[in-house]
């Protein structure tokens, strides 16, 4: 289970069975037995509703705007590398076609596509993976200088207490063991090169 | 009987103890990625593809094989317990499979599911020995401009087929066109998009795109998604469906089979629409379809009978064509790739012992599945109490350390992280990184097979419409494309109001 902050974290050691899911069906024990009677469609309703909320026209525009430059941006590169023509067509051509294809889908969706709801709005728990980007970031940058094992450790420490919400107690154990189980495989057993400190 | 001999031959192949033992790897890999809800077969196997760098391409496939159609069976055993889809394609196994459970028949829930998912794959790897040969022979023949219009017709498919805005995916896919032309230009040797940098001039690597986009991208997805609410498991007692349960579903197991069979092998098809197809048909044909919903049992056995001859069918179009029908099926033709094997219509003569090896180890595989779905299925039940929390450090730990092994570099982890934070926030934003992926592995052959016919034609391009194979791939990708546009238009006339959501339900890559 993936905690958030704010919400009540996985009991301490608990096994799975008493995990409560954050977010808006913390009171799921009380439903229990209405949520057992759900039919499929409502059962499919239900978790479209539980879907992240859906992000608005903007997420959309600033993806499309994304897209119509990346595609401006290739045309431009392959008009520089020289279309030539299909009989004899110079490398720049078949990325051309491409980018002139991915503006019109940019376009299309800027205007057409504006109101399709299948972006999803950064939450509160967008800090997550945020968070664990940060983590993977660190673990890239310092691996060549201090081998992987310190990095890795925090790694585990940071996304199962802070992302995970596991206690102090399993997340050292554990984290522990999963570093000391990489070392063993990667560098006793597969003898790989990876950067390691020890 | 010389048609006979490759496949027995095949055989030999597959019992070697190295085989043998990545198909048990691999199927056991595929039914606990199956159980816990989260990563799905194609991040599973794009995190894996390093593993695959120092073993045999035909012990490579098999192990991936396996993750592929062992997650079929183990995605069942969530949906049954816990009313939790473990994969996408077991998501309607959760409608009657939960309210069996309910009723104390989680057991025969299970046990129906996994005869059915054995006797759908077997069936599957039966029509695949036959009708393999025959589509490659057919596609031995296909030339540039077939090629051109097949790969551009699956690259559409797949991106049409794909949940979520149709535009999106072909954007996704164009993208993933784009990145396959950084590097050198096979016919002038010229760099592209390569801005100096030294480690894009051979191009980028097809695996840190793979395990970034599926792989990281989903884990950091899964790091903020709302799991849904979990509870204990219902007790699994006997899981050997009685003999009235059986033949109750063994229609819905035969229908299962050949409509997953045949799903499987179009383009954008597979094991999610398979199953979804095959519970519609099940409660249009019954006879009281007020029951399904309230625990049928041929609302299991046949959605999850067609999952599995899907997954194992979709091997067709990659292995005789070279065409990828899913992006599970891109990874395992750039796992391929990787070999030195291009998967095309010469594979099964030129060479038999990986064809058939692989399809041949998908029997082994499926019976070391059923054993495991059944008499041992207690034991992926404990390994559902394994929480996300702990799993998630750990796979994203194997991402790094086993991208970094690829080539020994760093620069291939940064890459992998790079394409992670892409494909989290494709994600978010709607992209599907599928299509990105699968445009990305036949972005080269549909380019060179592109110039290769136009050099032929004398730079005309109506030359395609000139030769029948490629002319009827190009027609149906044109009506394939206007399809939506028209379909839109027609949409918006009637109802601009009354707009019905149906339930979108997320693959899992």
């Amino acid at each position: 289970m993936i905690s958030v902050p704010g919400t009540p974290s996985v009991p301490a050691g608990g096994s799975s069975e008493t995990a409560a899911a954050p977010g808006r069906d913390s009171p799921h024990n009380l439903s229990e037995e209405i949520l057992d009677e759900l039919t499929p469609e409502q059962l499919a309703a239900q978790w479209e509703e539980e879907k992240p909320p859906a992000a608005g026209a903007l997420a959309n525009t600033a993806s499309s705007l994304v897209v119509l430059g990346v595609g401006v941006g290739a045309v431009i590169l392959s008009l520089a590398m020289g279309l030539g023509t299909p009989a004899s067509p110079q490398p720049g051509l078949w990325p051309f076609i491409i980018s002139c294809v991915m503006v019109a889908l940019g376009l299309f969706q800027l205007i057409l596509g504006r109101h399709n709801r299948d972006a999803e709005k950064f939450t509160r728990m967008s800090a997550a993976p945020l968070t664990g980007l940060v983590t993977l970031a660190a673990m890239v940058a310092l691996m060549p200088l201090i081998g992987f094992e310190l990095p890795a450790l925090v790694l585990c420490v940071v996304w199962m207490r802070f992302l995970g919400g596991e206690t102090w107690r399993s997340t050292l154990v554990i984290s522990t063991s999963v570093v000391v189980a990489f070392y063993a495989i990667f560098v006793l057993a597969l003898n790989t090169s990876i950067p390691h400190l020890f | 009987m010389d048609f006979l001999n490759p496949v027995i031959n095949g055989f030999a192949v597959v019992l070697e103890p190295t085989n043998l033992l990545y198909c048990l790897i691999g199927v056991v890999i595929g039914m606990l990625i199956g159980v816990l809800p989260g990563l799905g077969p194609a991040a599973t196997i794009a995190i894996l593809l390093p593993l695959t760098y120092n073993v045999e391409p035909v012990t490579a496939i098999i192990m991936l094989a396996g993750i592929f159609y062992g997650a079929q069976y183990g995605g069942t055993i969530t949906s049954v317990l816990l009313r939790l889809p473990g994969e996408a394609s077991s998501v309607v196994t959760v409608f009657d499979g939960y309210q069996m459970a309910r009723q104390g028949k989680a057991g025969t829930a299970l046990g129906l599911a996994a005869i059915g998912s054995f006797i759908g794959g077997t069936a599957a790897i039966i029509g695949l020995t036959f009708l393999a040969p025959i589509v490659a022979g057919f596609a031995l023949d296909f030339g540039p401009p077939e090629y051109t219009a097949l790969a551009l017709l699956g690259i559409l498919l797949v991106a049409t087929i794909s949940s979520g805005a149709k535009a999106k995916a072909l954007i996704a896919a164009a993208v993933g066109l784009l990145l396959a032309t950084v590097g050198r230009d096979i016919f002038t040797g010229q760099s592209r998009f390569t801005f100096g940098n030294l480690q894009l001039a051979d191009g980028i690597d097809f695996v840190p795109i793979a395990m970034g986009l599926f792989g990281l991208g989903e884990i950091l997805y899964n790091l903020e998604e709302r799991h849904r609410a979990a509870k204990a498991p219902s007790k699994v007692s006997n899981v050997w469906p009685s003999r009235k349960d059986l033949k109750q579903a063994s229609g819905s197991i035969g229908r299962g089979s050949l409509l997953g069979f045949f799903l499987g092998i179009l383009p954008g098809g597979g094991a999610t629409i398979a199953s979804m197809a095959s519970y519609a048909m099940e409660k249009k044909r019954a006879k009281q379809p007020e029951r399904f919903g309230k625990g049928a049992p041929e609302g299991v056995a046949g959605p999850e009978t067609a999952n599995n001859a899907a997954a194992t069918s979709s091997f067709i179009p990659l292995l005789t064509l070279g065409i990828p029908a899913n992006a599970t099926m891109a990874l395992m033709f750039g796992a391929l790739l990787i070999q030195g094997v291009t998967p095309g219509p010469q594979l099964v003569e030129q060479n038999p012992e990986l064809f058939w090896g692989v399809v041949n180890s998908m029997y082994i595989g499926n019976i070391l599945l059923l054993i495991m779905s059944l008499p041992l299925v207690g034991i992926f039940v404990k390994i559902l109490r394994v929480r996300a929390a702990i799993l998630a450090p750990v796979t994203a730990l194997i991402t790094l350390l086993g991208a970094y092994t690829i080539n020994n570099s760093m620069f291939d982890v940064t890459l992998v992280v790079v394409f992670g934070i892409i494909g989290y926030l494709m994600k978010k934003f709607g992209f599907e990184p599928g299509p990105l992926v699968l445009a990305f592995v036949l972005g080269e052959l549909l380019e060179s097979s592109m110039r290769r016919s136009l050099l032929v034609f004398g730079g005309d391009p109506l030359g395609f419409f000139g030769r029948p194979i490629s002319a009827t791939l190009l027609i149906v990708f044109v009506l394939v494309a206007l399809l939506p546009v028209i379909r839109s238009i027609a949409k918006r006339k009637f109802t601009a109001s009354t707009l019905v959501t149906k339930p979108d339900i997320k693959e899992k890559v």
